[in-house]
């Protein structure tokens, strides 16, 4: 078994009009398989991504949102968003989808998987990563 | 590709899996699941709308290491091992049961 790595996805694109999100939120499920200490982040219109009330019925594209639910399942708890790109956009934490992951050692309490830091702190977060990947 | 069955054609990709979600039936169900020499019990249809329900929420079919953690939750710890759920689906709980489900491919499935 090798050592388990720390990884952060670091999301920058609006969830539509670019295949980004879509695909970097694949890479992540994907990723997770490996047992790896894995974790996203959102800045800039990556923010867009996990924004409450997705609605594509007027594009082509499928609304993927839902599945940012499914992160707790892959064992992906740590969704760092921006303070800073959040006050830019106009929005607040209670725009975003209320994403929560259930904790195994805790009897499967339901626990909030979104974390807001600054963009300082977020910085911080990045230097103590091992990989970092970009979508 | 596709499948004649009672008068309906069912578009099928390279794999077999279904290409238009909304197609998907009981028969379907069955006759892919007969053409794997599988005769499909109460037990098979418990993780096949397991993961149609799953689909129906997230969008998107889960991993197989997550499949048995969810089954194990929701049906119980003798049914949330690989064991169990490998003698149902042999070719692989995920894939197999996706397929008979009219879901995509798992992600991340190879």
């Amino acid at each position: 078994m090798s050592e388990t790595k720390k990884m952060l996805y670091i999301n920058r694109n609006a969830p539509y009009g670019t295949i980004y999100a879509l695909e970097g939120l694949e890479v992540v499920l994907i990723g997770a398989a490996f047992e790896q200490d894995v974790s996203m982040a959102f800045i800039g219109d990556g923010v867009y991504q996990i924004l409450k009330g997705q609605d594509t019925s007027d594009s082509d594209m499928k609304n993927f949102s839902p599945t940012y639910n499914a992160l707790g399942d892959y064992e992906v708890t740590k969704l760092y968003v921006e303070q800073e790109s959040l006050d830019e956009r106009g929005l607040t934490v209670d725009d975003l989808m209320p994403l929560v992951y259930e904790d195994e050692d805790d009897d499967w309490a339901e626990k909030p998987s979104i974390v807001v830091l600054s963009r300082t702190e977020l910085a911080g977060v990045m230097a103590g990563q091992d990989v970092l990947f970009n979508f | 590709m596709a499948i004649e069955l009672n008068g309906k054609t069912y578009e099928t990709d390279e794999e077999g899996y279904l290409a238009d979600l909304s197609q998907w039936d009981e028969d379907i169900a069955t006759y892919m699941a007969n053409d794997d020499d599988i005769e499909l019990t109460d037990a098979h249809w418990e993780v096949i709308n397991f993961l149609r329900e799953y689909y129906e929420e997230y969008q998107i079919a889960p991993a197989v290491r997550v499949l048995t953690k969810a089954i194990g939750k929701k049906l119980g710890k003798d049914k949330g091992n690989s064991k169990y759920l490998y003698q149902l689906f042999p070719y692989g709980p995920a894939k197999q049961a996706c397929k008979f489900g009219g879901l995509p491919k798992p992600t991340g499935c190879v």
